[in-house]
């Protein structure tokens, strides 16, 4: 799943500048599971908005709402009418969801309220981590499901660098090498000879550098397009 | 040996392929270029270097801070008639600026090349910036090799014209992490392209010996000329921290005794007892036993099957490489002569 954070409040402040009416959007799918922007923490934020305004002197009206899902418009039009009253909408929703909510109500300002940080999982109570890079062309059937684009700090298809020590990547005591965990997995899975294979230059085009993705399904649209 | 690709019999007829094929132990040292535009700073080290190396490293924005760059710093190398060895990571470059750039090197007169992946940006003085990692060292001297055997560029199309043709070398960290695949990793270089090793610096000469006989029962030091890396240690914290803090470089107590003993004389004084001179005089008395194990070194790794010469890292003090390459025998360095070389 998509793993965002809370801004500082203090930079959310900034981006909602003067307005008098804000609006707080929740999402109830990514950012709820990891406890960034979900019913509970769009109040928990609607709230020390308005107590931080009234401190200020300058109190604001500020409501919220959650959506289950930003990314879909059918779940933004139950929230049409609350963002029309708005002066700014702080979408608590990833970047996704942000720019869902921008592009379906033209007329309304939106502002981010979370970073977002990655794809990836929770390893224990409180602490999530990153695993898929969204490169566009999995290569987790030749690394025995470890990612090392995602997972290794220079994102090495033939790795370790020698920055490898006890298991921990160089850059960070907190990281494991990904490039070990392979390892270890492979040998557990007697299927180390995969590693003396040399790993060609990755094609990128798949990945962002490629420029923006899409993804067409024709057999799913409702309009066929013309042939050109 | 490496089989060769150019019509003389050798992949690129440097110095310091030409000294190694002649089966000399070859010695390379390492020029730090500095954190600015002046070509003197080059001319000064190069000078030092001079007659008592075969080549000498010339890196590339070491620990990712910022530093004239390597092929600039080559070609003032190359004008004060010292061969150097270019390095290029994979970190700040995709494969466009690296197959660019190497064109130009070797347009400028470059002839060996080191193929590294590169220190992260986060150790370095622009934590703030982005990584390329386009390509893994590997990768690069597979398409190092591929334009000078095959004549081609990464993406396939022929090189029409002279196409770049270096003596193609790597790194090896024979006691980083995972350390039974460290032999392998060789290997898989040396399948790669790679002509001849530079390895971190080796303070433990049991592991390197133990390392050096699985790289022998893999048959590689029969395909890959593999040159030890030794560097001269400048005080007994250096030797610590060496120890404690830098991934993939063991340093055994003994050498940390030797450093503590070398410093005795003004172990009686409080740290803020010691005068200017004393402090000098306690830095001298370091260097001198940091060179002397050094020298020890070296001729210990020497005496090791398979290995082919010593890469020397003098970091930033480059005046050691004198005594040490005189102090381990080694001077002064043999003179190859550009004749056809002897088909293996």
């Amino acid at each position: 799943m998509i793993i965002a954070e809370q801004k500082p409040l203090e930079e959310i402040q900034t981006l909602l500048g003067n307005a008098e009416n804000a609006l707080v959007v929740g999402c109830g799918t990514c950012v709820t599971v990891c406890f960034a922007g979900g019913e509970r923490e769009a109040a928990i934020l609607a709230s020390s908005l308005r107590m931080a305004s009234k401190l200020k002197n300058m109190p604001k009206n500020i409501t919220h709402q959650t959506v289950q899902r930003q990314c879909e418009w059918e779940y933004l039009d139950q929230i049409a009418d609350q963002v029309a009253e708005a002066d700014v909408v702080l979408s608590l929703g990833c970047g996704v969801g942000v720019q869902a909510v921008a592009e379906h109500f033209p007329e309304s300002w939106v502002v981010p309220g979370l970073n977002t940080a990655f794809m990836g999982i929770p390893v224990e109570q409180g602490v999530w981590e990153e695993r898929c890079a969204a490169c566009g062309n999995c290569i987790l059937g030749l690394t025995g499901g470890i990612c090392p684009v995602a997972r290794c700090s220079k994102s090495l298809l033939n790795g370790p660098c020698g920055g490898s020590e006890n298991g921990k990547c160089e850059i960070n005591p907190e990281t494991a090498c990904a490039w070990q965990l392979i390892y270890d997995r492979l040998e557990s899975m007697d299927k180390l000879d995969m590693l003396m294979e040399l790993q060609p230059p990755k094609d990128w085009t798949t990945a962002r550098d490629g420029g923006p993705r899409r993804i067409v399904q024709e057999h799913l649209r409702l309009v066929k397009q013309e042939e050109s | 040996m490496s089989a060769s690709s150019g019509s003389n019999g050798y992949h690129a007829a440097s110095n310091l392929e030409r000294v190694l094929r002649a089966g000399h132990f070859a010695v390379t040292a390492e020029l730090g270029p500095p954190q600015n535009a002046d070509a003197a700073v080059i001319r000064s080290k190069a000078q030092l270097l001079k007659g008592y190396c075969d080549a000498v490293n010339i890196t590339d924005n070491q620990t990712a801070i910022v530093r004239m760059s390597s092929i600039g710093a080559g070609t003032i190398v190359v004008q004060e008639g010292l061969e150097p060895v270019i390095q290029m990571t994979c970190r700040d470059r995709n494969r466009l600026a690296i197959q660019s750039d190497l064109l130009g090197a070797y347009a400028l007169g470059m002839r060996n090349l080191l193929c590294l992946t590169g220190d992260h940006q986060s150790f370095g003085n622009h934590p703030t910036s982005k990584n390329v990692f386009d390509l893994d060292s590997i990768q690069l001297l597979q398409i190092m090799k591929d334009m000078r055997d095959e004549a081609v560029f990464q993406c396939g199309d022929a090189i029409k014209g002279e196409n770049p043709r270096y003596f193609i070398g790597a790194a090896a960290a024979p006691f980083a992490g995972p350390v039974d695949f460290r032999p392998f990793r060789l290997g898989k270089k040396v399948k790669a392209g790679a002509n001849f090793i530079q390895t971190q610096l080796v303070y433990d000469i049991p592991a390197f010996e133990k390392y050096m006989q699985k790289v022998r029962e893999l048959g590689l030091h029969e395909q890959v000329y593999i040159l030890a890396g030794v560097g001269p240690l400048k005080s007994l914290g250096m030797a610590k921290y060496m120890k404690n803090n830098v991934p993939g470089i063991l340093v055994p107590d003994e050498f940390i005794k030797r450093m503590e003993k070398a410093g005795k004389p003004w172990d009686s004084k409080k740290k803020d007892e010691l005068t200017k001179e004393d402090k000098r005089a306690r830095s001298g008395a370091w260097q001198e036993e940091g060179i002397k194990i050094c020298i020890d070194l070296i001729q210990k790794i020497q005496k090791i099957q398979g290995v082919a010469g010593v890469h020397i890292m003098a970091i930033e003090w480059e005046e050691a490489v004198k005594p040490i390459v005189e102090g381990a025998g080694l001077f002064p360095r043999p003179v190859v002569a550009e004749k056809a070389a002897s088909q293996e």
